[in-house]
């Protein structure tokens, strides 16, 4: 049946039509396979990389407990970090104007100085205090502490960890502040305090905005534990500089560190995947199953998909 | 008898800008008012200072014949400590426009968060109720669903099922069904009647005239941070004696 005694030309089944052609893609395509079977050659014809020292120290002694070094640093620095940087953030968003302007002055502080010199300056603590001592200012003293207990990997925490603090605290305050002030209002409205409003309302959804820059940092702070290494704490840089300064092998032992660097980074990348998926649930409204792992999200690339 | 809300003279400042320029109001023991006007005439700015959410400037509000906000000692009045505020507040409902469910919560979490955390009811007590209360607002296959995949309806009766799970005695609603697709509004105005009928104490900010005739026992028209008149609905908004409130009602009807 057609109306108006026209006879309809559109057929009912699927549009298959002829798709959009992307010579540009091509060409750029085949530019970057060309340089990247340049590089390819080049590593595995030049003999100066030294593949098999590569091999032959990728798993020595010395450079995993470096890597154990390097990921316990990591580790124990983004855990002062974070922690230190939720304390700053919900400080610096106090009614008490003394509360938020401490945390003001400390981020103040550790933003404003470079991290190395902040390693440098613990490592030094105990030139400048030769012993804590717990008591009133001028006044008597209670007890006190050795500063026997600052080793160099204590002072590489300290100093990661508090200047992470700094950083942290920025990124937890722009989460805190995204979630809407409607639900801190339903919160109050049903009698939670300030406190309860904060850890069971706006921090579990300020997540999905903190996760993703934490990833981040948390992978940069990997690297930049690389940075006690001139405080003589054996990291993975440190381990494999003990190794080159015997032997000259510079090259293949810097690859040997990158290498387990990437490996770290790849790891922390999927972990990190994962973490920003179950903080997404509920915001997306849906099951797990739903949302496409990473794998399924690389492969969606446009060039792979056909 | 004490009243459930009694406003004496209450005003508000935003900065420079007054808002409320003394409201004198009283709510007795189980009825329902429903407070009209013109957008920015102070009426949502009112029902949040009855449960603290706004500090008043001036003027004295009570509620179930305690100060809101402040303890008073001889002729001084003292803030009340962050405390005993959040502790009154679970005596007092509030629904808001924009529903401001937990996005990271199920329907039933929701409900349960409050009675647990606040209250410490047991975990399968308060379930329990929870799920009687979802029930009530007819949302028995919606224990387990996000708020973002719920309609706006359904959210707002999941709202009104979270701030009865406190057993309140008085319930606020601040434009409930303002923020709802047209064909929503009916099921959560039924589940405020229901409400009223069971003899909840309500004061609701609304535009919906139907309702406040059909379901108040008292109509309040406000404008310009000033009660104009106020009385038995079927009173004030089929006969309204005041010229502004006359032009309002010519308007939205």
């Amino acid at each position: 049946m057609t109306e108006g005694g026209a006879v309809s030309a559109v057929p009912p089944d699927d549009i298959r039509a002829v798709p959009v052609r992307h010579p540009g893609r091509w060409a750029a395509a085949v530019v970057i396979a060309f340089l990247g079977y340049a590089v390819a050659v080049s590593m595995a014809t030049n003999k100066r990389w030294e593949w098999s020292i590569v091999g032959h120290y990728f798993t020595w002694p010395t450079i995993l407990d470096g890597l154990v070094t390097t990921l316990e640093l990591t580790a124990s620095a983004m855990a002062i970090g974070i922690v230190g940087g939720v304390m700053l953030a919900v400080m610096r968003l106090s009614p008490n104007p003394l509360v938020a302007g401490a945390s003001w002055l400390y981020i103040w502080f550790f933003r404003g100085t470079p991290v190395l010199v902040q390693i440098i300056f613990w490592d030094y603590i105990s030139a400048v205090y030769p012993h804590f001592a717990i008591g009133i200012p001028l006044g008597p003293e209670v007890g006190h502490v050795s500063v026997a207990f600052i080793t160099g990997f204590v002072a590489g925490m300290f100093a990661l960890g508090f200047n992470e603090a700094a950083y942290m605290s920025e990124i937890v305050r722009a989460g805190i502040i995204s979630v809407d002030e409607g639900q801190t209002e339903a919160a109050q409205s049903l009698g939670m305090t300030r406190l309860l409003t904060m850890r069971r309302i706006v921090l579990p959804q300020a997540m999905r905005v903190i996760i993703p820059p934490t990833g981040n940092e948390t992978i940069g702070m990997l690297k930049t534990t690389s940075l006690v290494s001139v405080i003589a704490v054996t990291d993975l840089l440190y381990a494999t500089q003990i190794i080159y300064a015997a032997n000259y092998e510079i090259i293949p032992l810097l690859v040997v560190a990158s290498l387990w660097y990437l490996i770290v980074t790849t790891v922390l990348s999927i972990g990190q995947y994962y973490l920003e998926r179950h903080y997404a649930r509920s915001a997306r409204g849906q099951q797990a199953g739903a949302i496409q792992t990473w794998w399924q999200n690389l492969t969606d690339l446009p060039l792979l998909r056909r | 008898m004490t009243a459930m809300v009694k406003a004496e003279g209450v005003r508000k400042r935003f900065g420079r800008l007054e808002v409320l320029k003394g409201i004198n109001l009283e709510v007795q023991l189980g009825q329902v008012m429903c407070i009209l006007g013109p957008s920015g005439s102070g009426k949502t700015t009112f029902i949040r200072c009855i449960n603290h959410l706004e500090k008043i400037n001036g003027g004295r509000l009570w509620v179930d014949g305690e100060l809101v906000g402040y303890r008073q000692v001889a002729d001084k009045l003292h803030e009340l400590p962050d405390r005993e505020v959040a502790r009154k507040r679970t005596e007092i409902g509030m629904v808001f426009q924009r529903f401001n469910l937990f996005g990271h919560m199920t329907a039933l979490e929701n409900v349960i968060e409050a009675p647990v955390r606040v209250k410490k009811v047991a975990k399968d007590d308060a379930v329990s109720e929870g799920k009687r209360l979802l029930d009530s607002v007819g949302l028995s296959d919606k224990y387990d669903e996000y708020p973002s995949r719920l309609s706006g309806g359904q959210q707002q009766r999941v709202a009104i099922a979270r701030a009865l799970a406190m057993h309140p005695k008085l319930m606020l609603f601040d434009e409930p069904t303002s923020a709802l697709d047209p064909e929503l509004v009916g099921e959560v105005l039924d589940a405020m009647r229901r409400l009223a009928n069971e003899g909840m104490t309500m004061v609701v900010v609304t535009h919906e005239m139907g309702f406040a005739r059909e379901v108040g026992d008292i109509a309040v028209f406000m404008d310009d941070g000033v009660v104009i008149e106020s009385g038995d609905p079927r009173e004030v908004l089929v006969n309204p004696q005041h010229e502004r409130t006359r032009s309002f009602l010519s308007k939205v009807l």
